[in-house]
């Protein structure tokens, strides 16, 4: 064999603005045509890692290099020279995507070398097909799916021919099928172009739908371990760090059964049960379930006939009719452009429906201004830098109750209530700018408590969180939903989350509410899977490989022992 | 809700290149910028309506536009005359008065021919600049900007600006959301103090996501190879045909007229009295 | 400091979009055909952090998008006053290291000082020239116009920028400072 695509040895990187390292003696080989799932804690260094590829670090980001990088046995000279070996897809598919319209995009590399129009075009096309983008070359990303984006931006990387392609997090704004079309996509860019691939990704079961040769696991600023996926799920390495280890693994060990690496428990469709095991699965999933909640029947919001567009012509939301009951912990999920947000968005007044009404306890809701919806309900949106506006935390928090004119002392005394509950009291002097995403979002949610709503509803409270952070913000939710009666509405794309969390769910496809059952109903019925672009989780597949009669059951137990989990987890 | 109605049809003036329609705009600008003459202005006017109509754009579709420059022109105008209303004597040197209002504002002839022509030269290359903007594609309007040899960081910037435009557009409209939700008022119908009190807290989480946004951005545009080599290429460029050519000429030309009025007006004016 | 690299084009081309957006949506008409807006104060701020380049090409590439888009075809007289006011606002933190979070009293200071001058310039003598050179406008009118503009201009800038520059230094940090 030739030389190693990449070489790290007794590598290490400090941020000019650091004190510490963030990336340690990094030793690793990876061969050309391999492909690597980097995984590991949020703030663990696998960003850092992929920015050292694509010479981002050290040209861009300046700070100090120890050790020894080599890319394609060369040493990284410009990010200009890198680009043409090591291709990068970035996280951020709006700031990946620069041109006008998607050929534009995709021919952007070939632009910035001079490549003459024709051959452009020739090459553009065939990089489009590759990733099945070709019918979509004349539009502008405005009106491209969030799938789409993504495939657009693959193609654009990939009409370079870059033998090493790298992936950061490709699949935190994706709804779940998309996510494992684009892991398959991912896979099949491999087999054809020969190249290397590396993922960096904290959705480690969702990678793994497709085949990959090693994982690398990162932890502060280390590589903990450099695995075949199988020998890592056994390792129990995953759960030390934080990093969620799949589904179906965690049931196999409620279950009693004994994984080992032979057992090739990376992939649900490679793992290996024996007769024994199977039965201890079925028996596990005979035992008693989650017994079925039912919710108090008078309704604190109700939505009747409500139907939406943004431009005439264009349904966002046709005729949902929801109905709410107080204390309820709910989930909202479906496709990527589906309505999820555009409903929540309605529902406080930011925007107006063009038909049907809203009820809050017994009285009309629709004429009420967004202020004073805000009282009622509070929105937390997807991304905390739209909703901070204050340089401190205190004046942040305090905003909606100055803004109302209550008296400052007043403020003070609920600023400080607040804060406490959402776990920020020594922050309350800090500037907003020296918290993490994490602790931001948190802000924001103290943002909307302190006006005391009696529902909350969060877009995506979890995304592109690692696992620690992603447990911490779900369980205070379930607290303040549990302990203070607030009615919480979740919009997601994480079944896990769904599973374990919601009593509920609301699936939208298409713009109208396609089903309102128990989350592990709705999943497990492939008519509505398939139509709001959903997923099964792997908790499914188990059963059936175990042959259980009933695929729901096994998830109806699993959920149940989860949450006692959780329970005692808080009591100690 | 976008503001950039590039307007897909087949016409004789969507094929031509975005370059030519931009020499154009420019030109005819400059041309009623040298000149005040009003027959001139009046022909400028008439061409770029012609253009207007051989475009197919139809005026339902620039109903917004339009309204927007009438209110704007009607100011102007009111505003021009409460401030000077002999300018027009100043201007002509004689002064013809048609009827009178109060104290010194009575309308005279020339203020009212002055008046007219000022409104011609703003009027003059509004058809221009719509047809430009409505018939071009964005994409190709940086490729353009290169083709005149503008240097190609700056022309890519006109296009990024572009690009970013609906996107800072949402995140303004979520903001501004956002904040009302938290009890700051930005209708029109509060107090004015309140109202920028509000703006100026929209603003803040505006311009710091976009610092965030500016550094991915531009790490996206490097990792593509941007901005490394001495020129690039377009993909959405497209080559001169006869057509650019005949409406380029014809440019010069309207330039070149505006300067000959000069010499036969004695001056930018043209005075009938 | 005549550099333009790719960061400050993105620069460039982001807060042209954020004047162009600002001038659509969040002005408030005081005086015929002028309005008190935050553009300048943000256009201020880009320019004094990315330089006189970006200030340049972001005050006129935003401001005739603004007009070709209000159907003014392009009044080029205050287009040019734009872009001088970017131009020049980009030598404002001359000799301050706001990268790496300095500003301090003086560079406060420089930044609203040397704001008011340039208004002063653009919209009390720039301006309203330009637009008797082109389109022999009367003469107290227009430098009735570029005065309320500049004074509101320039108080916006002196307010807002400030804030947005001390905002911006406090979420730039010092070389090895952060634990
Ligand atoms: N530009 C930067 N300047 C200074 N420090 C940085 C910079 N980028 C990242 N860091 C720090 O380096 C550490 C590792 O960050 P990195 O982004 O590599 O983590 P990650 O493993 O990719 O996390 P995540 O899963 O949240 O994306 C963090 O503590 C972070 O604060
Ligand atoms: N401000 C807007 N103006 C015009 N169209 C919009 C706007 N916001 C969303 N849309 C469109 O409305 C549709 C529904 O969008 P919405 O954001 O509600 O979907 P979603 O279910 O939340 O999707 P995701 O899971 O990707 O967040 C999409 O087609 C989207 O492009
Ligand atoms: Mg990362
Ligand atoms: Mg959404």
């Amino acid at each position: 064999m030739n030389s190693p695509a990449i070489k790290f040895t007794k590598f290490g990187f400090r941020y000019r603005t650091q004190k510490n390292p963030t990336l340690y003696d990094i030793n690793l080989e990876i061969q050309s045509g391999e492909k690597i799932l980097i995984t590991g804690p949020s703030g663990s260094g696998k960003s850092t890692l992929g920015s050292c590829l694509n010479g981002l670090i050290p040209f861009n980001y300046p700070g100090e290099v120890t050790g020894e990088l080599l890319i394609g046995a060369r040493k990284p000279e410009s990010i200009f020279k890198l680009s043409e070996t090591v291709g990068t897809v970035l996280q951020d598919t709006d700031a990946q995507f620069v041109g006008l319209t998607s050929g534009e995009d995709i021919a952007f590399a070939l632009e910035n070398r001079n490549v003459a129009q024709e051959s452009m075009k020739q090459r553009v096309i065939e990089a489009a097909k590759m990733v099945g983008a070709e019918n979509y070359l004349t539009r502008s990303p405005f009106n491209l799916s969030g799938g789409q984006k993504q495939r657009v931006g693959m193609a654009g990387v990939m009409v370079g021919n870059a033998p090493v392609l790298l992936f950061d997090e490709p699949l935190a704004a994706l709804d779940p099928l998309t996510g494992k079309t684009a892991v398959a996509l991912i896979d099949d860019i491999s087999k054809q172009t020969g190249a290397t691939i590396i993922i960096i990704e904290h959705r480690f079961e969702d990678v793994l739908y497709r085949h990959i040769d090693r994982v690398i696991l990162m932890n502060d600023g280390r590589i903990i371990a450099v695995m075949p996926p199988g020998e890592m799920v056994c390792s129990g390495l995953l759960e030390e760090c934080g990093v969620r280890e799949p589904l179906y693994f965690t049931a196999l060990k409620y279950a009693g059964v004994k994984i080992t690496p032979d057992k090739c428990p990376g992939r649900l469709d490679t793992l290996i049960l024996e007769e024994s095991d199977k039965a201890r699965v079925r028996e596990y999933a005979s035992t008693p379930g989650l017994l079925q909640t039912t919710l108090d029947e008078t309704p604190l919001l109700e939505v009747k006939n409500l139907s939406f567009a943004y431009e005439k012509g264009q349904a966002v939301l046709s005729d949902v009719n929801i109905k709410l009951a107080q204390g309820e912990m709910t989930a909202i999920i479906g496709a990527n452009g589906a309505g999820k947000s555009s409903f929540a968005k309605i529902l406080v007044g930011f925007e107006k429906e063009s038909d049907g009404s809203i009820i809050y306890n017994g009285k009309d809701f629709t004429d009420k201004t967004i202020p004073e919806r805000a009282e009622k309900i509070g929105y937390i949106m997807q991304n905390p830098n739209q909703m901070l506006c204050k340089p401190m935390v205190y004046d942040e928090v305090a905003l909606g109750l100055r803004a109302r004119g209550v008296s400052e002392s007043n403020t003070r005394k609920r600023v400080e209530k607040t804060l406490e509950i959402c776990g920020l009291s020594r922050f309350l002097s800090w500037p907003v700018s020296a918290l993490s995403y994490g602790q931001k979002k948190r802000v924001t949610i103290a943002d909307a408590l302190i006006l005391e709503p009696e529902i909350l509803i969060m877009d995506e409270p979890t995304a592109g969180q690692d696992w620690r952070n992603y447990t911490r913000i779900l369980d205070f939710l379930k607290e303040l939903n549990t302990e203070r009666g607030i009615t919480v509405l979740m919009i997601t794309h994480d079944m896990h989350l769904c599973l374990e969390y919601a009593r509920r769910a609301l699936v939208f496809a298409g713009g109208r509410l396609l089903c309102d059952a128990p989350p592990a109903d709705a999943l497990s019925d492939p008519n509505i899977t398939i139509h709001a672009n959903l997923k099964e989780t792997s908790l499914f597949d188990l059963a059936q490989l175990a042959g259980c009669t009933d695929k729901t059951t096994l998830t109806r137990v699993f959920i149940r022992e989860k949450r006692r989990n959780h329970d005692s987890i808080r009591v100690h | 809700m976008t503001v950039f109605g590039y307007i897909d049809k087949k016409s004789p003036i969507h094929t031509l290149t975005g370059a030519t329609k931009l020499i154009m705009t420019l030109l005819l600008s400059i041309a009623s910028m040298i000149t005040y003459d009003t027959r001139f202005l009046a022909a400028v006017i008439i061409t770029s309506c012609v253009l207007f109509a051989l475009s197919r754009v139809s005026l339902g579709e620039i109903k917004i536009i339009l309204s927007l420059i009438v209110v704007f022109l009607l100011i102007n105008n009111i505003i021009i005359f409460l401030f000077s209303p002999d300018q027009g004597t100043l201007v002509y040197g004689t002064r013809h008065e048609l009827f009178r209002i109060a104290e010194r504002y009575s309308v005279t002839q020339e203020q009212l021919f002055y008046q007219i022509n000022v409104t011609l030269k703003y009027f003059a290359i509004v058809p221009a600049a719509i047809v430009f903007f409505l018939t071009t594609e964005p994409g190709e309007f940086a490729a353009s900007l290169n083709t005149l040899k503008v240097n190609y960081k700056a022309a890519y910037a006109v296009s990024l600006a572009m690009r970013y435009i609906p996107e800072v557009q949402r995140s303004y409209h979520e903001i501004s959301q956002a904040q009302q939700a938290r009890g700051i008022d930005i209708s029109k119908k509060a107090p004015l103090k309140k109202r920028m009190a509000g703006a100026v807290a929209i603003v803040f989480p505006l311009v710091f996501s976009s610092m965030d946004k500016i550094q991915t951005v531009a790490n996206a545009l490097e990792l593509r190879g941007f901005g490394h080599e001495k020129t690039r290429s377009w993909y959405a460029h497209r080559r001169f045909k006869v057509g650019d050519i005949a409406v380029i000429v014809l440019s010069v030309a309207a330039v070149a007229w505006s300067v000959i009025t000069l010499a036969i007006n004695g001056g930018r004016f043209y005075n009938p009295f | 400091m005549f550099r333009f690299s790719i960061k400050q084009l993105v620069a460039t081309a982001i807060s042209a979009a954020l004047f162009f957006l600002l001038a659509r949506f969040l002005s408030i008409p005081v005086f015929a055909n002028t309005s008190l807006t935050l553009q300048y104060a943000v256009l201020g701020f880009f320019a004094a952090v990315f330089g006189p380049i970006t200030g340049l090409l972001a005050g006129l590439i935003g401001h005739a998008l603004t007009d070709l888009t209000f159907g003014y075809g392009i009044w080029w007289s205050w287009v040019i006053a734009s872009a001088l006011v970017g131009f020049a606002s980009g030598f404002l933190l001359f000799k301050v290291k706001i990268e790496e979070g300095e500003l301090g009293k003086r560079g406060i200071l420089q930044f609203i000082i040397g704001s008011l001058i340039i208004h002063l310039v653009a919209w009390g003598v720039v301006a309203p020239l330009l637009d008797i050179l082109i389109y022999a406008e009367p003469a107290d009118k227009v430098f009735v116009q570029g005065l309320i503009a500049g004074v509101g201009d320039f108080a916006f800038t002196a307010i807002v920028g400030t804030l947005l520059l001390v905002g911006y230094a406090k979420t730039r940090v010092k070389s090895g400072s952060l634990e």
